[in-house]
């Protein structure tokens, strides 16, 4: 099964360290990246961009509107995802656990769906 | 040696990750590491036996390529604190992987998966899990749980299991009784989920029943005490009754009125020999009786050839044995077997007016099939409403609805 680990973070932890601690970080996923190509988990990863770049697309009502930022106002805005293969959840779990940024960040683990046409 | 393509290593997978599985906890004395160690060991193997043949001996080159894996990464983590130098010392001496080190690691892992200081409902999760290989997924699917709450509750028994530090070892020989209690309880109450679901719309999940007696059978292999072979003999009993126990369209046939031609005879006789070889070692728990009155319904070539007097002389060491409610209702019905209906109904209805089992729909559906033996048919149709209102599983629920037709006046 996939599953896709949704990395939040609260920046105002990271506005607070030290360059090269932030670089550790950065360094440490890439790392992470790396090991899970090694044991066959990996499927895709990417960071995303600050929420101060995001735009909300909305098409209610037949009209598209968007907005600035963020769907929703939290503390720790969506920052990266990493889709793995993983055996179950209890795997996935485990490989989401050892994310350098779960130190500090959530990671929310959600199994992808398969979207059948009916 | 040969050359090992993907069906190949499917079968190496199904035949070994189990076992080498318990040896790599044992040797990390870490569920997630020993996993990690398995996965990694299987991807070499994937890697070299297709180029240089399959090893003689595939568990122990798994092992063997886990360890090794596993003290990589414990050098590579930045973790890698003095516990974890000590433990990278004891991997690094040899050992050899022999088939009874195998089976003892086996064992080794039930005892911790069932460690009576994990809640229950983990104790199965994670017997399921670790010793059968099920994943999260199909666990919850099969006990009708969110997979997040299952895999949650793995994720604290394993926690639970290093911060207590429960042992990983076959307990010594005067812990014996109690430890085997709760893994016989785990065991049974898995191939029970299987054999008949408390809810859902079938009676019937193969699987988790397969699951029991795999695990009944790998326990009897390496501890062949007496209730041991007990709860082996009465699962097999039952198993063998599957097919016959509902339709095509997934009713409940009673044992009464099964087909006994469906009976698996081969089954069932292993069973029985299971029984009277626990017999003949004088350990004669509730495994075991349970398993003689299976027994005994398997000897019986129609239900009105059964022998009622042996079954209740049986329910009456097993009253004193292991007394409960759930005893007590099935003595009953022998009771009514022998005695008459006349004669069960106040047994019956003793326990319901004292508020024991009056939960439980099975005793109010006993309480109206006596009531519709003594031809008071009003007072059965009240009983069977009450059972209707307790049964959460569609099958049966069927069944008491074609009861009640059967009594409503034409």
């Amino acid at each position: 099964m996939q599953y896709m680990f949704l990395i939040y973070l609260d920046e105002a932890k990271f506005a607070v360290m030290s360059q090269p601690e932030r670089d550790a970080f950065g360094n440490g996923m890439l790392d992470y990246d790396e090991e899970l190509k090694a044991s066959g988990h990996y499927v895709t990863a990417e960071p995303l961009k600050a929420p101060s770049e995001a735009t909300t697309v909305r098409r209610w009502n037949g009209a598209l509107t968007t907005t600035d930022g963020p769907f929703m106002e939290t503390k720790e805005h969506l920052s990266g995802f990493v889709l793995v293969q993983a055996r179950d959840l209890n795997e996935a779990i485990q490989l989401a656990g050892r994310m350098p940024l779960a130190t500090v960040g959530s990671i929310e683990v959600r199994p992808l769906d398969v979207l059948e046409r009916s | 040696m040969g050359l090992a393509g993907p069906t190949e290593l499917d079968a190496v997978w199904r035949q070994h990750s189990r076992k080498v599985l318990a040896t790599l906890i044992r040797l990390l004395r870490d569920f997630d590491l020993a996993e990690e160690a398995l996965h990694d060991a299987f991807l070499v193997a994937a890697n070299k036996w297709p180029r240089e043949g399959m090893p003689d001996n595939p568990s122990a080159w798994l092992i063997s390529a886990g360890r090794f894996r596993a003290l990589d990464k414990l050098r590579q983590r930045a973790c890698f604190d003095t516990a974890q130098a000590e433990l990278a010392l004891l991997l690094a001496d040899t050992e050899s992987a022999e088939e009874t080190h195998l089976a003892d690691d086996q064992l080794r892992l039930i005892f911790t998966c069932c460690h009576p200081d994990l809640a229950p409902e983990a104790q199965v999760a994670l017997t399921l899990r670790e010793v059968c290989g099920l994943t999260t997924e199909e666990i919850a699917r099969a006990f009708l749980i969110r997979t997040p709450t299952l895999a949650q509750r793995i994720v604290r028994a394993k926690l639970r299991i290093k911060e207590a530090g429960l042992p990983y070892e076959i307990p010594a020989q005067e812990e014996l009784p109690g430890r085997l209690d709760s893994v016989l309880r785990v065991i049974y109450l898995v191939f029970n989920e299987g054999y008949s679901a408390h809810s859902g719309d079938s009676i019937v999940r193969a699987e988790l029943s397969v699951e029991a007696v795999r695990l009944g059978r790998l326990l009897a292999g390496l501890l062949p005490d007496g209730e041991v072979l007990g709860l082996l003999g009465l699962m097999l009993l039952n198993e063998a009754r599957r097919q016959a126990r509902q339709t095509s369209t997934g009713d409940v046939v009673l044992l009464a009125d099964q087909d006994r031609s469906l009976w698996d005879r081969a089954m069932m006789a292993e069973g029985t020999i299971l029984i009277e070889q626990a017999f003949r070692q004088h350990q004669v728990g509730p495994y075991v009786l349970q398993g003689a009155i299976a027994a005994v319904h398997a000897a019986a070539s129609s239900a009105a050839e059964t022998d009622w007097n042996e079954i209740l002389g049986l329910y009456g060491i097993l009253r004193r044995a292991a007394p409960s409610p759930i005893v007590q209702l099935n003595r009953a019905i022998a009771v009514s077997m022998v005695r008459g209906p006349a004669a069960a109904l106040p047994l019956v209805q003793s326990m319901l007016d004292t508020g024991q089992l009056a939960d439980y729909h099975l005793a109010h559906v006993a309480e109206a099939d006596l009531l519709r033996q003594l031809g008071r048919n009003e007072l059965a149709k009240a009983a069977y409403v009450r059972a209707l209102q307790l049964c959460r599983l569609e099958p049966e629920r069927r069944l008491l609805q074609r009861r009640l037709a059967e009594l409503a006046p034409s």
